[in-house]
This record gives structure tokens, sequence and C-alpha cells, in this order.
């Protein structure tokens, strides 16, 4: 988008961007733009003077101990995931990463997103075991201790359940925070064994196409995977964050394939059976399949192998449960990724999409990762319709939501926040600002 | 001289030369070491165990060991009917609605039947996995199978039986990425 140059009647304000408020990103930059200190862009030209300052309890006395393993403040308590299944039942037990009190690009281990279907196993690494078998010239089981002899990369990758944003699947907006409706993805930086390297020493008959990865928790849930991805960027992964896997994220070893939905990812992996075709586990004849809309030309089909998941952005501040207190200026944030990909554009709209803005990219923009996009926004206190929209360097683009629906279609009836009719949701999301700075969850 | 002799070292090893710059610490394993675990079942019944089973010898089973999650006869309990991430409902004879996968079963979904007994011998039941014999998963799989009505009350399920299952939805499948998906 080119550079609007600042009209006469703008009463001084920073260089506008886009419709109703939108300023250009360079406003977020360190260097200086001319006109930004007289133009209304600090904090302080509302702000109440300043009372005098005094010497708070904790600047008069010692402080506690150093914990060996140290946790968020109690003040920070309220930044935590919210769960499925709290008083765990016998059913799978979901937890959703709170992207509207976190910033940057890496989830912290402990708000990382987690799906586990029976529980959270208590692995003993000492007794674990990956096994490679199938057709490859010699079947063979690998210790966590023989692992981590092996040569290690690290790379940041985001994780995503196909089943995030399913409520956008709502022929009404379901009033809930970003937790609720995008809280199944998170992305960390993980340190593994490329599986490339395992496979290589195995031998891979030429007829292998696919390969089977199995969990060792409960479950021993089981997906089929091409075995190209397995020989691209498929990795054991073993630390997260630079600290061993979390339990919930399948210690000690986890399966991750950059960019795939998140169910592929087997956590707990102990076996990895090269084959070929398909096993149609349960996962794939009936969870992970997107029923096509009655009205389109391919009624009563349904998708499989939807492996990918595609580009998608979402704003993280403001967002509902982040009310505005007052007109002035604020910073438009949130993330986007791509499953393809690294992420190419992100561009806002104030005014539910007539006009768009290029955001600010995080550097370092990286592959199949979270990147955080930024926009400056002065509300002026009118009523506004904040959306994000995100492009990949593939050439794919986020689809707005009647587009999206148009082809794939949109429930009947508003189903519950915590359902999933249907999976790989990737359209814009929109939150709606009222006067009073009230922000709710809207389709634009 | 060490250098010169480390070709011949690895052939007499029987470490192809490839694999002499990784760290090849992974142990041989042969089948029989590795059986326990190797249980997927292909699509079209290929690793099916032997042993056999009817919707009869399944019945009590069900009750005991299922009926407690997925209802009375395999129709669901109140939880299943909410849509919520629950345990399905096995057997329905509801039509499938609009985009809603809520709706989808084993008899209007699943393309192929030999992954129910691959599915019931890896996972369940939910609180006591692989405790069941294969006789007792072969008798499960006939039971629900024979209450969907997708095979007679009366037949055995066992590695020949089941592969032959026809699925009503079979050819019901789009892939969403062929570029990257193997045929």
């Amino acid at each position: 988008m080119k550079r609007r140059t600042k009209s006469p009647g703008d009463d001084g304000a920073a260089e506008q961007a886009a419709g109703n408020g939108l300023l250009h990103r360079r406003a977020l930059l360190g260097t200086a733009v001319a006109g930004i200190v007289g133009a209304g862009i600090g904090p302080t030209a509302t702000s109440a003077a300043a009372e005098p300052l005094v010497e708070p309890p904790w600047g008069l006395q010692v402080g506690e101990n150093t914990p060996a393993y140290q946790t968020p403040s109690k003040f920070a308590g309220n930044v935590v995931r919210s769960l499925s299944n709290p008083k765990f039942e016998p059913r799978s037990s979901l937890s959703r990463t709170p992207h509207h009190l976190l910033e940057g690009s890496t989830t912290p281990n402990g708000l990382h997103f987690t799906i586990n279907h029976t529980g959270v196993p208590d692995i003993d690494p000492r007794l674990h075991r990956l096994l490679i078998h199938g057709l490859v010239r010699r079947p063979l089981v690998f210790t966590l201790d023989a692992l981590l002899r092996y040569p290690t990369i690290s790379r940041a990758a985001f994780v995503e359940c196909g089943g995030n944003s399913a409520p956008l699947f709502s022929p009404k907006p379901i009033q809930a925070d970003v937790q609720a409706l995008h809280g199944l993805a998170s992305c960390a930086e993980w340190t593994g064994v490329k599986l490339s390297l395992l496979l290589e020493e195995c031998g891979v008959d030429p007829s292998a196409k696919w390969f089977i990865a199995e969990g060792a928790d409960a479950p021993h849930l089981m997906r089929s995977v091409p075995l190209s991805k397995g020989l691209d960027d498929a990795m054991i992964a073993l630390y997260q964050n630079g600290e061993p896997l979390m339990p919930g994220n399948g210690f000690p070893m986890r399966l991750l394939l950059p960019g795939w939905e998140g169910n592929l990812n087997i956590k707990f992996l102990r076996r990895i059976k090269l084959v070929t075709e398909p096993a149609m586990s349960f996962w794939e004849s009936q969870v992970y399949t997107e029923p096509m809309p009655l009205q389109s030309k391919t009624r009563g089909k349904a998708y499989q192998f939807t492996f990918l998941n595609e580009v998608k952005s979402f704003i993280t501040r403001p967002s509902p449960g982040l009310d505005l207190k007052q007109p002035g200026m604020y910073e438009i944030s949130g993330i986007a990724y791509s499953g393809r990909g690294k992420i190419a554009k992100v561009m806002v709209s104030a005014d539910g999409g007539s006009s768009w803005a290029d955001a600010a990219l995080q550097a370092p923009v990286m592959s199949k990762a979270f990147t955080r996009f930024r926009m400056p926004w002065r509300w002026n206190g009118a009523p506004a319709t904040l959306q994000s929209r995100a492009w990949d360097d593939q050439g794919y683009y986020q689809p707005t939501r009647a587009a999206f629906v148009a082809e794939r279609g949109q429930l009947d009836a508003v189903p519950s926040v915590l359902a999933f009719r249907n999976h790989h949701i990737n359209t814009i999301t929109s939150w709606s600002v009222d006067p009073h700075g009230v922000v709710k969850h809207a389709y634009a | 001289m060490r250098k010169a002799h480390l070709p011949a070292l690895v052939w007499i090893l029987g470490i192809p030369a490839a694999f002499a710059a990784t760290p090849n610490l992974g142990k041989p394993i042969t089948p029989a070491e590795m059986a326990r675990w190797d249980i997927d079942i292909g699509r079209d019944g290929k690793w099916l165990p032997p042993g056999d089973g009817t919707a009869a010898q399944g019945a009590p089973i069900y009750a005991e060991k299922c009926a407690a999650c997925h209802g009375d006869g395999g129709r669901g309990t109140e939880l299943s009917r909410t849509g919520l991430p629950s345990p399905p409902v096995l057997v329905s004879d509801v039509k499938r609605k609009g985009i809603d996968g809520s709706t989808t079963s084993i008899a209007n979904f699943w393309p192929y039947a030999p992954p129910l007994f691959g599915y019931i011998r890896a996972a369940m039941p939910w609180n006591t996995p692989r405790s069941l014999s294969d006789h007792e998963v072969y008798a499960l799989t006939a039971y629900i199978l024979a209450e969907n009505k997708l095979i007679d009350a009366k037949q055995v399920m066992n590695a020949k039986t089941l592969p032959k299952v026809m699925m009503p939805n079979r050819n019901g499948f789009l892939v969403r990425f062929p570029e990257i998906t193997p045929r």
C-alpha cells in the first residue's frame, strides 16, 4: 500500500496509513519520524498529573528465597491456559494458550497448548524406546541416550491443532476471547534429531511411500504421514524452548512436522513404520476430515489428508476482554503464521476491511513459525472493526470469512465454543470496538 | 595407516560406508522382539492377527467394558450428544448433515472396516487400553458392525472376513493436497 500524504485538515496527526485512525507502521520504529512528538503519538496527551512517588514495601525488606525452578509472579497469575475438562472426566483434556496476555512470537512452555486424549502420561525416559521398522533394510531401536549423541538442530515452529479456530464455523460470531477462539496454536523453538538421519541409518526401501507414527501413551495415537515429509524437515524433537519437552507436549520425544496439522506431530513418539499406503486410522478416517457443504458441487464428500495448516493471522491486542479505556494511541498487535513458509505481509484494517495498511513484521521472520505484527492506531472513540490479513511467501493469503464460507460452508446453528464440528478454518477474524471501548468478536 | 584400513573394517562389520559418518547407535531388532508393539492394521486388513469373534460374543464384553462411555448398544451418552469432544457414538443410522462433523459415524463415514479392529486393539478400553485379547477385539468389532447393520448378526469376524466388509462411504473422500499426498 502506498503511503498517503498528510492532508492539511488532519489536525497535525501522524501519517494516516488507512481509514479510522491506522497510522503508518513507521510510527512504531525508534527512528525519528518528523512531527511525531508533537502529533499526539505519545500516550501522555491525556494522562493525569503524576502523584508523589513513595518507597513501596518491597524496597524496604528482604525478598523471597530463590527457587530452583522459577514460576511467574502471583500478580501474573491470570496468565494461564484455559481447560476444557477441569474435572478430568473420561474424555480428552484440552488446554488453550492465552494469546491476549502474551507477546513476542514464542509460547512459554507452561502455556503451550496441549490436547491429551487419555491423560498426560508419566514416561520414564530410561524405559522409553523409539522403534523404526517396516520397509527398511534393518529395523532399529533407539534409546533417548542414544539420540542425545546424534547431531541436533534447532528451529522455531508453530504447532496448530486442525480444530483451532473451529468456533468461526458458527453462523453467528461466538462471543469468546482469542484464547477460546484461536488458543490451540502455539510456537516454540524445538531442538532434536532430523528424522531423515535415522531413516538413512535404517535404510529406506524404495517401495515405502508413507510412514505410520505412533505414541507411547494410552491411546497409542497413530497417524499416517507421507514419507517425503519425513525426509524433508521432520524432526524427533527432544527440547522445547531449550529445556526437555513438557509432559503434555510429548516428553521425552515427539515427532515435529513443521507447519503440518498438530495431531500428526505424534507426542511420546515410540514407533515409526514405513509402509506403502496410509493406515486410515480412527484419526484420519473420522476425526481429521472436513465434510463439504451440501449445497456445493462436492456435497456428500469430505476432505482427507489436510496436512497443511494454511496461512492465518489474528489480532491479540486489542481483543475481547482487553477493552479500550479511553480514546488515544494504541498498538494493535497480533500473530501470523503459515504451514507453507514465511509470512510475507500482514495488513490491518480498522474499518471492517474498507481500507488496509501494512503492519510492521517483527524480525526475524522465520518459516513455519509465529511472526508478530504490529500497527499503530489512534482510536478516536467512534465504532471500529479491527481485522488482520496475512500473506505467505508462497503467494497464499487468508480468505475473508464470506469467501471461505462460500467454499466450505458454515454450520446451521451456533455450536458450543468447545466443539469441533469441522476443521481447518483460516479466515480473517474481526473484532468490533464500540464507543465505550468494549471489544467483541464480529463477522465483517 | 588406520585410515587405510577403515573401509575394510566397515565392510567386515557389515555397515554400509554411507553410515560411517553418522552415530549409528540404533540396535537391530527382530520381528519377534517387536511383535508386542507391531500393532497397526492395514486399511485392507493386512497384518490382522489370527482369532475370531461374533456379535453375540461381543455384546457382553461391550456391556461390561465399553457402555459406560459409549452408551447402551453404542448409541452414545448425554455427553456424546452435546457435540463436545467426548467418546463418540458408535452405532448410528443418522444421515450426515451439512458440514457438521458431529453427525459423521462409522456407518455413514468410515471408508474401511479393518481400522476399527486396529483402533480398539490399540486404544480401548479408554481406562485399560491393550487389555483385550485379539478374540475379544474381533468380537467387539463384530458387535459394532452388526449393530450398525453393516454385517449380518451371525457373521464371524476374522482376518479373512473383516476386510470384505464394504463400508458405504468408501468413496466419499477428496484428497485435500494431492501434490503432497502419495498415491
